[in-house]
């Protein structure tokens, strides 16, 4: 590992001009990624700007009733806190769904959402890769990719986003809110990531420097009759292989509001337009979320190994739409 | 200026303060293991991935592999050898060794302090993957083995001793429980109420929203 510098920060102001000031520095979180990258000698900062410390661990009501949540609110305080698990269940599932106790204890919001993609080949130095090293190849395309994207990926790199509670995120509309030296600036997460394209290596649209202050979730009555489900290669305590978080309003058969958002099939969290605008105003039943499923997954790209995944995400969707409105009857 | 690549640091640990100079790479796990001598908390991946390292900070449970010992600064830190009170093992350890909870004993350090912060998170109504509905009104979920292997999960024995883990844990939550009274439980570290930090929704009855 590389030497490097270590300060914390108090308030935000301070800590965009001390990391403005170093092209080398790196804001630290609950380190639970980047640490684990540093050992790894993929990231190699050197200076890291402690931002736990700072003013941004609350989660409060917005004056038109959606919800703030600041950067540095752990992933336990955010799964734990009741106007979440009220209004938005499958954001409290979702980040329930993710790592472990210890690392929920650890991980913040703000480290969730930038954690790097857990390609094998992206931490592993020894081989090329195109998001580490530009240019120098995608060894995952012909070797192992069992887990890799089959949205939106090109083939420049077929890595996944690894990150749960950004799936509910996306389903939710939510907006991603950043501090620079030339002040605040907002991103809304459909945007917040960038297009795969021949640019791997530029994973979102952030601009340089910019510490991530919070997340704002707009008022979404929809979401709270959501859920989240992950599938993955054992019970507990391991990445998705495929998850969705849905959230249904059923009245008289027909839907009329729905929001979906699948994980690990792509280099964000993949908000299902398609298969949304298919089932709007249409009934809720089998065929119809069948149909919503296929529509959005026509424009799946599949390598040898992960073909399962498009059986997956269908079998996924219909059943969470099933489930969802089976609640929305009780 | 060069920038300082090493610091002198103060941690606190199992109610004593430590000074010692630390180069910056070095994480909380070995700072305690090879600067300090408490070899009690146990290397596994050193990638987070196993929970041999587990130690309570500020009364929660976090892996120490991938936290740095610079950034523990100013923290209460308990590991596996605060955790007693003097003689008297904590019901946790003592629940371990009645049911055999281990066979080589190697994870049993990390699975320990994980289950005496998840018994506290569980307290504290924090719901986990494995309950069936989250909302707040729905109450917390009562510590069924599910409950238990799911909120555990962070803790890998490569023994598989799981069985009796969960029994292990099983145990002393009751115990605990039937000390405490339901009403005025309050999530509290290892060393009493208030020593843990109390960020956003920590109990349903701190609510503010
Ligand atoms: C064994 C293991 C299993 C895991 N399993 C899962 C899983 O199943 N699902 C899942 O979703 N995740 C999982 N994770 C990943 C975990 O969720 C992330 O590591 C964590 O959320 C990162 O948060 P952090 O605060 O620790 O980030 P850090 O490691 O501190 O930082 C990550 C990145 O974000 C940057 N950063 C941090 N905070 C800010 C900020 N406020 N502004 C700007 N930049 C910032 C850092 O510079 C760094 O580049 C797992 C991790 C491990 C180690
Ligand atoms: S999929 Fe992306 S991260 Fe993985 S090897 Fe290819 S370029 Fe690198
Ligand atoms: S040694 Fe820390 S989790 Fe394995
Ligand atoms: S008892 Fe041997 S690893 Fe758990």
């Amino acid at each position: 590992m590389r030497e490097f510098g270590y300060q914390r920060v108090f308030d935000v102001p301070g800590a965009v001009a001390r990391l403005g000031a170093d092209p080398d520095a790196r804001y630290l979180g609950g380190g639970t990624n980047l640490v684990d990258l540093m050992k790894a000698g993929v990231e190699r900062p050197a200076l890291l700007i402690d931002v736990r410390e700072l003013p941004l661990d609350g989660i409060e009501t917005t004056d038109d009733g959606g919800l703030r949540i600041g950067a540095t609110v752990t992933n336990s305080d955010l799964a734990a806190h009741p106007e979440v698990r009220r209004r938005y269940p499958a954001l409290a599932q979702a980040v329930l769904a993710g790592a472990s106790g210890q690392l929920r204890n650890m991980a913040t919001v703000g480290g969730n959402l930038l954690q790097r993609t857990r390609c094998g080949y992206f931490a592993d130095l020894a081989k090329p890769c195109n998001k580490r090293v530009p240019g120098s190849g995608c060894p995952a395309i012909e070797g192992e990719h069992h887990n890799h994207a089959i949205l939106g990926a090109s083939e420049h790199c077929v890595a996944i986003h690894p990150s749960d509670m950004g799936v509910a995120l996306a389903a939710f509309d939510a907006v991603i809110s950043y501090e620079t030296a030339d002040g605040p600036g907002e991103l809304p997460l459909a945007e917040f990531y960038l297009p795969v394209g021949d640019t791997p290596h530029l994973e979102t649209a952030l601009p340089s420097g910019a510490l991530i202050t919070g997340v704002t979730l707009p008022p979404t009555p929809v979401a709270a009759v959501s859920r989240y489900r992950k599938v993955r290669e054992r019970a507990s305590y391991a990445f998705a292989i495929g998850s969705i978080a849905a959230a249904l309003d059923v009245q008289d058969g027909v839907v009329r509001e729905v929001r979906l958002a699948l994980g690990a099939v792509a280099s964000r969290p993949w908000r299902a337009q398609e298969a949304e605008r298919v089932l709007t105003g249409g009934p809720a039943s089998a065929d119809a979320f069948a149909a919503a499923a296929d529509a959005e997954l026509a424009a799946a790209k599949t390598l040898p190994h992960n073909g399962y995944k498009v059986t997956l995400m269908r079998n996924l969707v219909v059943a969470m739409l099933t489930e969802l409105t089976e609640e929305a009857a009780r | 200026m060069a920038l300082s690549t090493s610091s002198a640091i103060t941690l606190n640990i199992n109610g004593e303060k430590h000074t010692l100079p630390v180069d910056h790479r070095t994480t909380l796990l070995d700072a305690l293991r090879e600067h300090l001598d408490l070899t009690g908390t146990k290397k596994g991946c050193d990638q987070g991935q196993c929970g041999a390292c587990t130690v309570l900070i500020d009364g929660r449970r976090a892996v120490s592999c991938l936290q740095l010992a610079i950034a523990s600064e100013g923290r209460v830190i308990t590991t596996i050898e605060g955790v007693a009170d003097g003689e008297r093992l904590h019901p946790v350890q003592q629940a371990f060794l009645d049911l055999d909870g281990y066979q080589c004993g190697y994870c049993t350090p990390g699975q320990i302090c994980s289950a005496i912060a998840m018994i506290e998170e569980h307290a504290a109504g924090w719901p986990s993957a494995a309950t069936a509905d989250v909302r707040p009104e729905a109450g917390a979920p009562p510590l069924t083995a599910d409950e238990i292997r799911e909120r555990m999960s962070g803790n890998l024995c490569r023994c598989g001793a799981y069985v009796s883990i969960v029994q292990a844990v099983a145990q002393a939550a009751e115990a605990e429980a039937a000390q405490t009274p339901t009403t005025a439980r309050q999530f509290s570290g290892p060393s009493g109420p208030g020593d843990l930090a109390h960020p956003a929704g920590t109990t349903d009855a701190e609510m503010t929203a």
